[in-house]
């Protein structure tokens, strides 16, 4: 049985989310290969060829690909697929516009932003913003599924030595096209792999306490900047800093939950973090009923206190 | 040009969701029901693109149980000119649900498909990839804004680390996101004459599509509970606590 996981990257490195999805098709069983499809992609292909438990490497090297449109790499991915019991991606933005569109085209379900797995055909996924946990199992020959990275941890980055082999590019569909991105450039880590998250909820009352307030704390913590909706809605900050169930998933050692009440959404997107703090001046605001530490405070005294003593 | 707009009927997003004594599924009776947020999301854009002359009909459509004509009546009381109910009792997974869409879509012929990026019952995140899939066109997943002129649509997108903005050839499938717009409210006179609009009631047989499940649900379960800690006094038992014992902060 051979599985394939379609590498995450930029073209110039592999992004983390690609090692929690080898770590998913490790527990499938099985002989991993990695599926690299981009433009100039030569050290993603390298730095994929050293995950730990990879045996091979495949490389479509287009410039149709470099930018990563659904249509293009389906297509790729499908006409690659045989042989395979397994496609898995990581749920990012790319393998959740992607996968589904292979799956249709090979005729199997998806199985959605799997969190563990029971046996080769069968997988825990989260339903309902995370309120149930449905085990499902399929019926397919191709199983195609995307792995919610918080469910698995991240495998080796080094240590392996697989074949690097080049396969052929399809043709170029030419549907779609990118005219831009608008990245948010910040040096401190990325939401989705931070160790530490200070986010901010709508108790910061606008964008401006949100900035002097928060990014001293993450500063000195070398956290990652999360919001809640609320904030992202009231533009506090920019979307891709949303924590829940329609933006990021997210579980790391520490989040730290300012001035947010504590929504069914919110939740459904940290409660997975390993310690949870949550400092809100409404005892009665249903964060505390997840928060491992409570402070019942003025956050606009707490944060600067709490920074000044870290 | 004609824009077709699915729309689905799921658990009110204000409904605490409760799972079934027996791990069946969860409990769905006498609890209230309502239009999937980001397909209300989706009826609103098209409804913009009507009043800004670029559409000149829309069309919901919804797969499911009979019950499915309440969240049509409320796609037509936003203002969608006409409907159609896929009739069907079966639990109607996502790639049954883009099949007969696209079924739908070959009948109608509209040059977009607007739909939420997914369902917040199952979360699955899948149907509009999968009917772009089957209808070979382009797609425009998570959008924040839209802007369709000369043949094409240029679609700003939500992604990992910020936007992205593409340019996809009509005829096209657009999934929405939250910040596409805020959808209306149904006015009464409007809910009124959303009555009177035509409904049309297919079966999955008459659009030729098989619509067996694919995945066997073997249990649902709660998701272990997270217990509320302890209330630290202040700042300083704070760091201690996440120093000395939780051990996250050195």
């Amino acid at each position: 049985m051979s599985l394939l996981v379609i590498a995450e990257h930029d073209n110039a490195g592999l992004k983390a989310a690609t090692l929690n999805a080898v770590t998913a098709a490790a527990k499938i069983g099985g002989e991993i290969h990695i599926l690299v499809a981009g433009a100039g992609c030569g050290a993603v292909a390298e730095q994929a060829a050293k995950v730990a438990g990879v045996a091979k490497v495949r490389v479509a090297d287009a410039a149709h690909y470099g930018d990563q449109t659904a249509e293009n790499l389906a297509a790729l991915i499908v006409a690659n697929a045989a042989g395979y019991s397994h496609i898995i991606a990581a749920a990012t933005s790319n393998g959740k516009n992607t996968l589904p569109r292979v799956a249709a085209l090979l005729d199997v379900a998806q199985i959605s932003e799997i969190i563990s797995v029971v046996d080769a055909d069968t997988f825990v996924r989260p339903i309902y913003a995370g309120n149930a946990l449905a085990t499902v199992k399929s019926s397919d020959a191709t199983k195609v599924i995307t792995v919610r990275t918080t469910g698995f941890d991240a495998a080796a980055n080094s240590g392996g030595s697989a074949a690097v082999e080049a396969i052929a590019a399809g043709s170029d569909l030419g549907q779609s096209k990118l005219l831009g991105r608008e990245l948010t450039k910040s040096a401190r880590p990325e939401l989705a792999a931070a160790k530490i998250i200070v986010s901010g909820g709508r108790g910061m009352g606008n964008g401006e306490n949100y900035h002097a307030l928060l990014e001293p704390l993450a500063d000195k913590l070398g956290a990652a900047l999360g919001a809640s909706r609320a904030a992202v809605d009231a533009g506090f900050v920019p979307n891709d800093y949303q924590v829940g169930q329609t933006g990021k998933i997210v579980a790391p050692q520490l989040y730290i939950a300012v001035g947010i009440s504590g929504a069914i959404q919110h939740l459904a997107g940290m409660k997975d973090s390993k310690v949870i703090v949550a400092i809100n001046k409404d005892p009665d605001a249903p964060i505390f009923q997840v928060a491992d530490y409570g402070l019942v405070a003025d956050l606009f005294a707490a944060v600067p206190e709490l920074t000044a003593a870290l | 040009m004609k824009i077709l707009v699915p729309v689905k009927r799921v658990i009110d997003y204000n409904v605490k969701v409760r799972v079934k004594a027996d791990g069946t599924g969860v409990d769905l009776a006498n609890v209230k029901m309502s239009m999937n947020p980001f397909d209300e999301i989706a009826v609103e854009e098209a409804m913009r693109l009507k009043e800004a002359g670029v559409a000149t009909e829309v069309v919901a459509v919804s797969c499911g149980v009979t019950a499915c004509q309440e969240t049509l009546r409320t796609a037509m009381a936003i203002g969608a000119d006409r409907s159609i109910l896929v009739e069907t009792d079966v639990d109607l997974q996502p790639l049954a649900v883009a099949k007969l869409l696209a079924a739908v879509a070959k009948k109608e012929a509209p040059q977009l498909i607007i739909l939420g990026k997914q369902a917040i019952d199952d979360d699955a995140n899948q149907t509009g990839q999968m009917l772009a899939a089957l209808l070979g066109w382009s797609q425009a997943t998570f959008a924040s804004k839209v802007v369709v002129a000369d043949g094409k649509a240029t679609v700003t997108r939500e992604v990992d680390g910020g936007l992205e903005t593409i340019e996809v050839s009509l005829p096209a499938i657009v999934t929405t996101d939250l910040r596409l717009n805020e959808p209306r409210y149904a006015t009464l006179p409007n809910i009124m004459k959303a009555k009177k609009k035509p409904m049309e009631v297919v079966k999955p047989a008459d659009l030729g599509v098989d619509v067996a499940p694919r995945l066997a649900t073997v249990s649902v379960s709660e998701p272990p509970k997270r217990s509320a800690g302890i209330k630290v006094a202040d700042i300083a038992t704070l760091i201690d606590k996440l120093k000395n014992e939780a051990k996250v902060i050195a």
